[in-house]
């Protein structure tokens, strides 16, 4: 270990021991008081994330494909990355029109996709893993089979969101779903397109990462 | 002093004569403070959740060495290699070995002030490797040739019409229009070939989760994870202070740093990320790399009173609601952390001799105590600061580089001529007889009365006119 790493540690211990510090007890309550009923849960999350330019389109487990068919043919945007391998990938995969909409699997190492993902494809699909309604967050959890980059590069994000996953704050999320036991590579809130206030706080959506998010939210 | 040693007087002077300048900060802070006031309208949740949010971090101060030993055994465990530096040419050391090993030709950065703090920059651009900047901000910043004068909005001292005068300039094929939405969409286009072709990316940390091994992130444009997630290695830096003990203490963290630093009620995007690219996995750095950064930090930890300054979660909510801050604007400072935590925190890093005039350049107004999110008192250790540089009793680095033998002699006179009452007496006659005779050019009066009236002894003491009213004296 190097000399740095213990010079550190040892001044770090000695003189905390010398002057130790009692921390006041960490009281949750508060975070914990905010709750939402049930029914007001979604409507808060799309009010708040609409209010920094996000979209939303509503479907049903059994139209959802077909509702984001023609969402893009009416946008008309012609290339669409998903990941393949995910329940969601199947089912949207499963009888796609491609006549207006091209579906391109995410099914390579990002090296091999890199100039396709920033100059060309137009939209990525990804799935959430629920939503938060203190914030209007959403919950995405990238895996081997849907990456992290789907939801980064190309201009359009579109995040599948099902109704029976909304939690009420970020606490609450990670507890109930029990973060802390297994984190993966990586895990993310989203609660909008890029944006940016750097230039005389003047808003400008679509700085670096997507331009639109647009929430697909699936009813049962 | 040497003549690069930063001299805040002067640098504030011409501050405050450019009105460009100070219109552009009176403005932004004005939007920034009505902004986060109303993100905390309801006075008993700022209450609950401060509190919260402070016992977090001073949990965390309170098991420092512990908990780092945790985050690195935990970092190390999820595959990210984590690097200790004392200094901050350690940890510029430790970064250049990391891009000679990969033969990294070009860098791109999402915002850290750790690495101003380093310098970082400045040192890969002299080793040839090119180093983007790809915060907006920071990267205006970058173009212009200047440092950062805030540390969440870093171009906020330039207006549009500045920034699409520098575009034009530095940028190929940039139009000349004065249009956030034109100018934002055009460092898209150029940052974007940059994201795709850089060898490495370079990020801060807002919090380091010593239970999981995760580093926290949240920004708002996607730079971060664009930096963190598309080229083949990650590097990045922490301040020691940085660590949390459990996942569950972030939340509290991330509630209050957004509003107070922008009045959002969270940024766009909140960055997890717990080791590089897993077998299987298609995309994510192929190696992440921690640095912990001490660069002093240690040395403020030795100090019960002083630690607390390490409680900072660098919001910049200080900045916005300090009057002197607003007037001068961040780059009078001449430091990498401007504004009250700055007047804290630089002279402790840097030392007092060079940045002894910070911790005077408040007024102990007390704004930035009553709207820090951890409840960190900035005032007092101001007040200790300006001790330290002239009596030290701690162990501050250059602690009494401000004592001044006539000052000193004044005091000791003051003490004197307080203790005894014919002392006092004798003075005070002196003073209301002879007082007013004193030239306003003498040593210390000379700069009190450049910017004020000399105040004019009266003929009489307030003793003397009570006594003739038949007030006993005590």
């Amino acid at each position: 270990m190097s000399d740095a790493r213990n010079s550190i540690l040892t001044k770090l211990r000695t003189t905390r021991d010398a002057h130790p510090l009692i921390p006041p007890a960490s009281d949750f309550a508060p975070i914990e008081a905010k709750q939402w009923a049930k029914e007001e849960r979604l409507p808060r999350i799309r009010r708040l994330m609409e209010a920094v330019h996000t979209e939303f389109l509503d479907a049903t487990d059994a139209d959802w494909p077909e509702v984001l068919r023609e969402f893009l043919a009416s946008e008309g945007v012609g290339s669409l990355i998903y990941a393949p391998a995910t329940d969601a990938g199947k089912r949207l995969a499963e009888g796609w029109d491609a006549a207006s909409t091209a579906l391109i699997p995410y099914d390579r190492p990002l090296e091999d996709l890199k100039p396709r993902l920033f100059d060309t494809i137009e939209a990525g699909l990804t799935t959430s893993r629920g939503a938060i309604a203190e914030t209007g967050s959403l919950i995405l959890w990238p895996t081997a089979a849907e990456p992290r980059t789907l939801s980064l590069v190309p201009h359009i994000h579109i995040a599948l969101l099902r109704t029976d996953a909304l939690y009420d704050t970020f606490l609450q999320a990670m507890r109930e779903q029990g973060w802390a036991q297994a984190m993966p590579t990586n895990v993310l809130l989203v609660s909008g397109p890029s944006k940016t206030a750097d230039i005389e706080q003047t808003l400008a959506y679509g700085v670096h990462g997507p331009k639109r998010l647009v929430v697909l939210v699936v009813h049962p | 002093m040497d003549g690069n040693a930063p001299d805040f007087v002067a640098a504030s002077r011409a501050a405050l004569a450019d009105p460009q300048l100070r219109g552009n900060f009176r403005r932004a802070m004005d939007g920034l403070m009505g902004k986060r006031a109303a993100q905390f309208a309801d006075a008993g949740e700022w209450t609950g959740v401060r509190a919260l949010a402070a016992s977090v971090r001073l949990r965390a101060l309170s098991k420092l060495p512990e908990l780092l030993e945790k985050l690195e055994e935990n970092c190390t465990r999820n595959g990210i290699t984590v690097h200790w530096a004392a200094t901050t040419e350690e940890a510029n050391g430790i970064a250049l070995d990391i891009l000679h090993r990969v033969d990294a030709r070009l860098v791109v950065k999402g915002k850290s002030m750790v690495t101003e703090e380093m310098h970082l920059n400045a040192v890969l651009e002299k080793n040839g490797i090119e180093v983007l900047e790809s915060d907006l901000g920071e990267y205006i910043v970058q173009l212009d040739g200047t440092m950062p004068s805030h540390i969440i909005m870093p171009a906020i001292h330039l207006n549009t019409k500045q920034i699409a005068h520098l575009f034009k300039r530095k940028i190929k094929d940039a139009e000349s229009r004065e249009d956030a939405a034109y100018l934002t969409d055009l460092a898209r286009r150029v940052l974007r070939a940059k994201f795709q072709a850089a060898d490495v990316g370079m990020s801060g940390v807002n919090a380091a989760v010593a239970e999981t091994g995760t580093l926290c992130l949240i920004e708002n444009e996607g730079n971060g994870r664009m930096c963190t997630t598309v080229p083949p290695v990650h590097i990045a830096f922490m301040g020691l202070e940085k660590v949390v003990e459990n996942l569950e203490d972030v939340p509290p963290v991330i509630s209050l740093l957004p509003r107070s630093a922008t009045g959002q009620p969270i940024t766009t995007y909140v960055n997890m990320i717990s080791g590089p690219r897993k077998d299987g996995e298609k995309d994510g750095p192929r190696e992440v790399h921690l640095v912990i950064l001490d660069n002093g930090r240690s040395s403020i930890y030795a100090d019960p009173e002083l630690r607390d300054t390490l409680r900072c979660i660098r919001c910049g909510a200080c900045m916005n609601h300090c009057p002197v801050y607003t007037k001068v604007g961040g780059h009078a400072y001449e430091a990498p952390y401007p504004g009250p935590i700055g007047k804290i925190l630089v002279p402790q890093i840097e030392g007092l001799e060079k940045r002894g005039a910070m911790p005077h350049a408040c007024t102990m107004c007390n704004a930035c105590v009553e709207i820090c999110p951890v409840k960190i008192p900035i005032v007092e250790i101001m007040g200790r600061l300006r001790v330290e540089a002239v009596k030290p009793r701690g162990a501050v680095k250059d602690g009494g580089a401000k004592a001044s033998r006539a000052e000193a002699m004044v005091w000791s006179g003051w003490a004197a001529m307080n203790a005894s009452p014919t002392a006092y007496r004798v003075a005070t006659l002196a003073m209301s007889k002879l007082g007013n005779a004193a030239p306003s050019s003498l040593p210390m009066l000379k700069e009190w009365t450049s910017v004020r009236t000399k105040p004019r002894f009266a003929g009489r003491t307030l003793h003397d006119l009570a006594r003739a009213k038949g007030i006993p004296d005590v």
